[in-house]
């Protein structure tokens, strides 16, 4: 026989002002099963949490109906008080008399009775609430960083200084990222490589970090705090315990006509190769798509100038399996590349670049030693075109969104550039100067004023070539649109950060959600921008969308500190309004017939398949059977059950319909 | 019909309509006082057979409401529920019921005023509309029948 309070609050008079909260406590007393209705100034205020406690004892309640505010805003502290006070906190419910009610309608009758309604709506509710434990789920205490970019460097250094495990997986043979490729960064001009490979190095020897470079997520199975993740670890052909990582195989390889992936293509580099001279960890690999003892069969002149015979042809991809608790997606991004940009001649002209070839012109360690050379004769160019948002901010062109980081970079490309080459001339076609950040503007301002380089605001039609000359023909929209021609020795482009290759495999991977860019979806845009919505898988830096710098490494300390929150915990409490599937009496007379289309429709892969068989293991029968770990209770699989075999705490179908019939009949 | 005050019930989700609707309440704006709301965890949870138990038990409009799509907290929920009322529209009208006792809406927990220009609007449309009886009574009579053949 259940015994319901009602407590009804006036919040001040945010309620009583248009609510008769005295006619409803009375209205609702009268209620077959409500043995005790009243009302009192602040519910939410201590007094106003004792009374309740203290009623639940006295009364011997079986259910609580709070009448105040939005559930979202006190559902939490009234379960707390009735948990206080000896009731199940799930057999707890809040009737909304304000946001809903009286915030909404004016002082009158009618008001009354909808709060009346509302109230009884609950108290109907509350009676079929059945007491429920919060779930528990252990938590493996490793971590995975997905990207060996800064991001994921600085999110692994993080998560290990806090005395956890992390596995970071890195695709190609070394971490470090774009970041490596750069020269200097903004808005200081230090040099990029100086601020990043100690930390790389950093990683490679953190007792907490294990590093899997040229490997790749291959499955991800599981949920928050307990996932099992394969990687495969892409064959090195090394054996790298007996590599000292002494370069010999690089000289000797006679296959030395390969496009350099780390130099962005303006540099050659062989089969067996280390990407770059700070490389971590610093061993090659073999190439095998352009190594010629993999395509003709013979070669092998690695193995045999290896001092200490470190050479494996033979290796196979290893797959290897983790039990990991949390996981920070890092993977970074791209940049737009060739065929992209056909009006501005990109493929057709070498010396039309893209930023980051740029980037390892400008770079010490680059192809020309840090000389801004042009590409197709390797003359410095005297006057130099710079063109901001390629592709950027430009609908027609599909990327809809700001790249962020381009009017930064370009401004630094124009000043590195008038910094080497002190006669030359740089302009910069512009849309307009986004340089929010600190710090960021008055980089911009030297650029313009210190290094006298040219800013033209409007885009650029056309390039095309003429008496071995680049003609640059825009508009300056601030001098009345008028034509603008340039005869430049070389163009750069800014062209659009996208998200990187392989982004939405991997997030199908996750199961976590992307945008239609491929850039992986925050939880919520303002409030929890480092959370995906899959729980325990977090995000770091450019996957999300193009990102600078500082912004990637908050970021990725951000989702650190998520981590190792997680991680505070030996069991992690959950919400238990999840879906269950009606087990009433034995599984063979369940009322599941095992037809599974709940399986398709959750979006957490939340429901199992049972079999149940006799005892000489044939199947009699297949039943759902939900994952309490994994099922966030959306219910999508309840309303679709033909066979109404799953219920979802908190919200069964006996309590939305007696919410639907008490609201409509009269009492 | 003038002093008809019809009985509309919403079906909301919790994370984007129900929010929108404190919203509503938070800014002050205000709105009939017809309208009573049921909260789901998401739009996908809402069974329609639920919106058919309402007609039966006498409501003269009903509003589902939820996120906006792409924006579901549970990704697809919102999906589903629009999959869903596409199929039970067409059984709706079948049965004769006239599709505009139903609003069908996207109200994001930013959008505090469409919420009350959302409910104004379809209360305003089934005053015009006047009282719905006809599934009440139609169901009533089935009961009844059985009751009399048993």
């Amino acid at each position: 026989m259940a015994r319901i309070g009602v407590f009804v609050c006036h919040c001040g008079e945010n309620i009583s002002a248009t609510v008769d909260c005295g006619k409803v406590a009375e209205t609702i007393g009268k209620l077959k099963h409500v043995v005790l209705s009243t009302e009192y100034k602040y519910m939410c205020s201590d007094p106003g949490q004792t009374l309740i406690k203290e009623a639940i004892k006295e009364h011997n309640l079986t259910g609580v109906v709070v009448s105040a505010c939005s559930p979202r805003m006190h559902e939490p502290t009234f379960r707390k008080a009735c948990a206080e006070g000896g009731l199940n906190p799930y057999l707890c419910e809040m009737a909304n008399l304000r946001e809903h009610c009286s915030w909404v309608h004016e002082k009158n009758e009618l008001t009354t009775e909808k709060a009346i309604d509302i109230v009884r709506t609950q108290v109907e509710k509350v009676k079929l609430n059945s007491a429920l434990q919060p779930i528990k789920v252990p938590v493996t205490k490793t971590a995975m960083v997905i990207g060996g970019g800064i991001a994921g460097i600085q999110a692994a250094l993080d998560i290990a200084n806090t005395g956890h495990k992390v596995v970071m997986i890195e695709r190609s043979p070394s971490i470090g990222g774009h970041m490596s490729q750069l020269s200097e960064t903004f808005p200081t001009l230090d040099c990029s490589q100086c601020i990043l490979t100690p930390r790389m190095v950093e990683v490679a020897q953190h007792p907490n970090i294990t590093l899997y470079t040229y490997a790749e997520v291959e499955s991800v199975e599981g949920f928050i705090g307990n996932f099992t993740v394969k990687v495969r670890k892409k064959a090195k052909s090394l054996d790298e315990k007996l590599c000292t990582g002494c370069g010999l195989c690089t000289t000797k390889c006679p296959q030395k006509k390969i496009p350099n992936e780390f130099e962005q293509g303006m540099g050659m580099r062989p089969a067996i190769y280390i990407p770059f001279p700070q490389a971590v960890p610093n061993r090659p690999v073999i190439d095998r798509e352009h190594c010629t003892y993999y395509i003709k069969g013979k070669c092998k002149i690695c193995e045999i100038v290896c001092p200490t015979k470190a050479i494996r042809f033979d290796q196979p991809d290893e797959i290897i399996e983790l039990q990991i608790g949390a996981i920070v997606a890092a993977t970074g991004f791209d940049i737009k590349h060739a065929d992209f940009f056909p009006e501005y001649g990109y493929g057709r002209y070498k010396d039309i670049i893209d930023g980051l070839q740029f980037e390892r012109l400008a770079s010490a360690s680059g192809p020309t030693s840090g000389v801004i050379k042009r590409p197709s004769d390797g003359q410095i160019p005297k006057n130099i075109v710079f063109i901001a948002c390629a592709g950027s901010r430009d609908p027609a062109k599909g990327i809809a969104y700001c790249s962020k980081i381009c009017c930064m970079y370009t401004a630094k490309h124009a000043m590195l550039y008038k910094h080497k080459v002190h006669e030359g001339k740089a302009h910069v076609f512009y849309m307009d100067i986004r340089s929010g950040g600190k710090n960021y503007d008055e980089f911009v301002r030297r650029a313009i004023e210190e290094d006298h380089v040219n800013y033209i605001r409007g885009r650029v039609s056309t390039i095309y070539e003429r008496n071995g000359k680049l003609i640059v023909k825009g508009v300056d929209t601030l001098l009345s649109s008028m034509p603008v021609e340039i005869e430049a020795d070389m163009v750069v482009l800014a062209t659009a950060g996208v998200a990187n290759s392989g982004a939405e495999e991997l997030a199908q991977k996750l199961h976590i959600s992307y945008d239609s860019h491929k850039f992986f979806a925050e939880a919520h845009p303002k409030l929890k921008p480092v959370e995906t919505n899959t729980a325990g898988i977090f995000l770091a830096g450019a996957c999300q969308n193009p990102k600078d710098i500082p912004d990637s490494v908050s970021q990725a300390s951000g989702s650190a500190v998520k981590v190792a929150a997680l991680f505070s915990q030996n069991e992690l409490t959950r919400e238990p309004l999840v879906a269950v599937v009606n087990r009433m009496g034995p599984p063979l007379h369940s009322t599941c017939v095992g037809c599974f289309l709940c399986q398709a429709v959750c979006p957490y892969q939340a429901i199992e398949r049972e079999d149940i068989k006799t005892r000489d293991g044939k199947v009699l029968k297949s039943l759902a059977k939900i994952n309490e770990g994994l099922c966030q209770g959306c219910g999508t699989c309840v309303a679709l059950c033909r066979s109404k075999s799953i219920d979802l705490h908190g919200y069964s179908n006996n309590q939305v319909y007696a919410e639907v019939v008490a609201l409509l009949n009269e009492y | 019909m003038s002093d008809f005050e019809p009985k509309v019930v919403a079906f909301v989700c919790n994370w984007c309509t129900y929010a929108g609707a404190d919203l509503t309440g938070t800014s002050r704006l205000k709105y009939a006082s017809n309208v009573k709301i049921i909260r789901f965890p998401c739009t996908g949870r809402i069974d329609f057979m639920l919106l058919l138990k309402a007609f039966a038990n006498g409501a003269d409009g009903i509003i589902v409401s939820g996120c906006h799509p792409n924006d579901c907290h549970y990704t697809s929920g919102n999906f589903h529920a629009k999959r869903r009322w596409i199929m039970f529209k067409e059984l709706m009208d079948f049965m004769g019921i006239d599709m505009n006792r139903v609003t069908f809406s996207w109200v994001s927990a930013a959008e505090g005023a469409k919420w009350a220009e959302v409910v104004n609007e379809t209360v305003t449309r089934i005053r015009e509309m006047g009282p719905y009886v006809s599934y009440k009574e139609l169901v009533n009579k089935t009961i009844e029948e059985e009751v009399k053949n048993e």
